[in-house]
């Protein structure tokens, strides 16, 4: 050792990193350092899918990568929150990935924020144009007449039922749930469901601790009397107080006087109640299909839900869109191979309407594949009557304003909070947000 | 987070009573004083000095992350919307409260153990070991443990109150269990510190002190009482303040654990700011939200030492 002194060491050690330094550019690390995108694969993809839905879009992906013979590196991100925080610092920081899966109900903001790549002229040129997607989910891709984001999926809030219960309680035809036209009917059909199983409940949705599906089936009822609950980008709120106080006193009383529905239910107990047969209704998301497909014993079919309190049935929804995360140097060829794996993975919609999605491209969606698909194909309609989020900055997916509007929707189903006092704890809730400085 | 506190500098009284009885260091010497405090002066420069600058800057701005730049000058309003938000205040309180809850155990639990541990003839390097073993766990780590052990129906904890034929509390979607459960999850994880604190500072204490006591005919009990304990007492103090702040610090068990749950009833100020500068993007906001808490963590810490100072003074 004697031979190799420290100021040699150092030294040494001193020109590897400058080496390293040096070459950098290429790498992760130098090219995070230089500000520059990284390039370590064709396709730069980020998603937020885990489970089955993460299965089918690796197995998309896999094909994708085999077919056309082009890298693809992709990064499952957590979902909710975080993902649009890491979006958002990685686009305004030059850094964003190729391509990435968001939801349309967190688009506007991206939109606004100029953080997303205009797409649609590169896609026109590809073929995929507004006439092949579901109307409503092409319309909320498009943000002041420009479009930002091609949409893969609708996955809206539906209506599971047991078939063998109903069957037993008389509410099938053909096969399948009677049709009901109203509120009165729907009150009816799991009025039915509860006389007929003698059970203590006919219907159950996940209350406690998850208010995201309570402002889904809030919305869902409110959306059939009025418009959106804000505007102008969330900074005007627009409460019709009729309509919400209408929509909270039904709500209740499923809960309530008719005793249909627990008024306390998390999520475990929903699926525990379902499964085993103890009720025959369940209101979720498409999502969880999967879930109750590997369920033994339960025979079980989805439709969409019913016109309740208005004259047209109305589905709460969202969709899973990819997006070109704007970046000022991205080279052509880069952009053109974004834009080939977009097309790719909507040609595999099929694989993807797997894990209970509507597909949005219309050739799958309208292909003989997805209409013999079951229970999928039974709520495409649901796509074309989805209502999203009410755009604004702070609306969306996972976002904040869905655990407060939701928390409040769970306390009026609880009965802790009546009808009235419901419009004004969301009035006055709402108004935090929409007096608050909005970032775009 | 935790007591991550190193201990603190020299004061400046000692410094300057050294340079007045070596005399004023000659100029080579001073200059290789600053070239060998360099590595850290840049350290603290950028990334402790300069992001607080930064934050100053930007709370007086509406700055986005969804954006680059600092944005529109907003002045101090800001400040005002913090300063008339519930939400802030509320997650001040909980900060607050996570720092009544916890403080008292991890104050006192450590110095029970530690006290009974150094009397031990035997095994004294296992309890070491075992009592600071969890401090060393990762956060992350930590929680998904006691998520696991929380889980209704199943968890082991949920459980264990069964055995002794109590009903556990729901510990994520009720406000008095997620306290419950953050704070056992807090001091199991954190006593570990203070307990090292404690038993370096037993060790300090003079074996003849005790020896004399001994000779007087002190049992164990007096010992403990009339001579540990009183020689601890700058180390309670010093692990009470640590502690208060590593509490008012607090993040990550309930960010991970309860995410702020229920409905926002445990959210601590850090994660107020989190969410409001990362999550909804509202960066300049957040800033500001940094600045008065910042401002009332400054007055916590002046506050005990000047609480200190006049005991100090007194005790002289």
């Amino acid at each position: 050792m004697a031979s190799f002194s420290r100021r040699r060491f150092l030294a040494a050690g001193g020109g590897v990193s400058l080496a390293v330094a040096m070459s950098g550019c290429s790498t992760p690390i130098g090219s995070s350092l230089t500000g520059a995108q990284p390039s370590t694969a064709d396709v730069i993809f980020w998603h937020l899918f885990g489970g089955g839905d993460g299965e089918n879009m690796a197995t998309m992906i896999e094909t994708y990568r085999e077919s056309s013979g082009t890298s693809v590196e992709s990064s499952l991100l957590s979902w909710g929150n975080p993902f649009y925080t890491k979006l958002a610092l990685s686009t305004s920081s030059g850094r964003p990935p190729d391509v990435t899966v968001a939801h349309l109900s967190r688009v506007p903001l991206l939109a606004q924020a100029e953080l997303l790549e205009p797409v649609a002229d590169q896609f026109a040129a590809a073929g995929i144009t507004e006439d092949k997607f579901t109307p409503a989910a092409w319309e909320k891709a498009t943000v002041d007449g420009t479009t930002y984001a091609v949409p893969i999926d609708t996955h809206p809030f539906v209506l599971y039922y047991n078939t063998a219960l109903a069957e037993q309680a008389g509410l099938l035809e053909n096969g399948t749930l009677r049709p009901m036209r109203n509120s009165d009917d729907f009150v009816a059909t799991l009025q039915a469901m509860k006389d007929s199983t003698g059970n203590e409940y006919a219907a159950v949705a996940s209350i406690t601790v998850d208010p995201s599906t309570c402002w889904r089936l809030f919305l869902m009822t409110y959306s059939g009397l009025a418009g959106p609950i804000v505007e102008d980008l969330g900074t005007r709120v627009t409460i019709d107080r009729a309509a919400m106080e209408e929509s909270f006193a039904f709500l209740q009383s499923l809960t309530g006087d008719l005793g249909l529905m627990p008024r306390t239910a998390t999520s475990t107990t929903s699926s525990t109640l379902f499964s085993n047969g103890e009720v025959g209704f369940l209101f979720d998301g498409v999502w969880q299909i999967p879930t109750y497909r590997d369920v033994e014993g339960l025979d079980f079919d989805v439709v969409p839900f019913p016109a309740l309190l208005g004259p047209e049935p109305v589905a709460y929804a969202d969709s899973h869109a990819l997006i070109v995360p704007a970046s000022p140097g991205r080279p052509d060829e880069r952009t053109a191979s974004a834009v080939r794996f977009v097309q790719g993975l909507l040609d595999q919609s099929s694989t993807w309407a797997d894990g209970g999605h509507v597909p949005a491209w219309l050739p799958v969606q309208e292909s003989e594949e997805f209409l013999q698909l079951q229970p999928q194909s039974n709520y495409t309609e649901a796509a074309f009557n989805a209502v999203y989020d009410p755009p604004g900055w702070y609306t969306g997916a996972g976002s904040d304003f869905q655990t407060a509007m939701g928390s409040v929707v769970a306390s009026v189903l609880t009965g802790a909070t009546d009808p009235a006092q419901g419009v004004d704890s969301m009035t006055n809730s709402l108004q935090t947000f929409s007096t608050a400085r909005p970032p775009v | 987070m935790t007591a991550t506190a190193l201990p603190a500098p020299p004061s400046g009284a000692e410094v300057s009573d050294r340079a007045a009885t070596a005399g004023k260091p000659s100029r080579p010497e001073n200059r290789a004083g600053w070239l060998f405090a360099t590595p850290f002066l840049v350290l603290y420069l950028a990334f402790l000095i300069g992001p607080v600058v930064i934050g100053l800057l930007i709370s007086l701005f509406n700055t986005t992350t969804v954006r680059a730049g600092v944005g529109s000058w907003v002045g101090l309003s800001n400040y005002a919307d913090v300063l008339t938000n519930a939400d802030f205040w509320a997650s001040m309180w909980h900060s607050a409260l996570f720092t009544l809850l916890t403080t008292p155990f991890l104050v006192l639990l450590p110095l029970l153990f530690a006290v009974l541990v150094s009397r031990l003839a035997r095994g004294q390097t296992f309890y070491r070991l075992a009592f600071f073993a969890p401090y060393v766990v990762p956060s992350a780590a930590v929680c998904l443990i006691f998520a696991f052990m929380y889980t209704p129906q199943t968890g082991l904890i949920t459980n264990a109150f069964g055995w002794f034929g109590l009903t556990a509390p729901d510990f994520f979607g009720s406000t008095s269990g997620a306290w419950f459960a953050v704070v056992l999850l807090t001091v199991w994880w954190t006593f570990g510190f203070n307990f090292i604190l404690y038993t370096a500072a037993i060790q300090e204490i003079s074996e003849e002190v005790y020896e004399a006591a001994l000779l007087d005919g002190a049992g164990p009990w007096q010992q403990i009482r009339m001579i540990t304990v009183p020689l601890l007492r700058p180390t309670i103090g010093l692990v009470l303040i640590l502690q208060v702040l590593s509490s008012l610090k607090v993040f990550d068990q309930i960010y991970i654990l309860l995410a702020g749950g229920p409905n926002y009833s445990t959210r601590p100020v850090i994660q107020y700011i989190f969410d409001t500068g990362f999550s909804t993007y509202r960066g300049g906001y957040a800033a500001a939200a940094t600045m008065v808490y910042f401002v009332v963590l400054v007055v916590v810490s002046v506050g005990w030492f000047l609480i200190r100072r006049r005991n100090n003074a007194a005790n002289a």
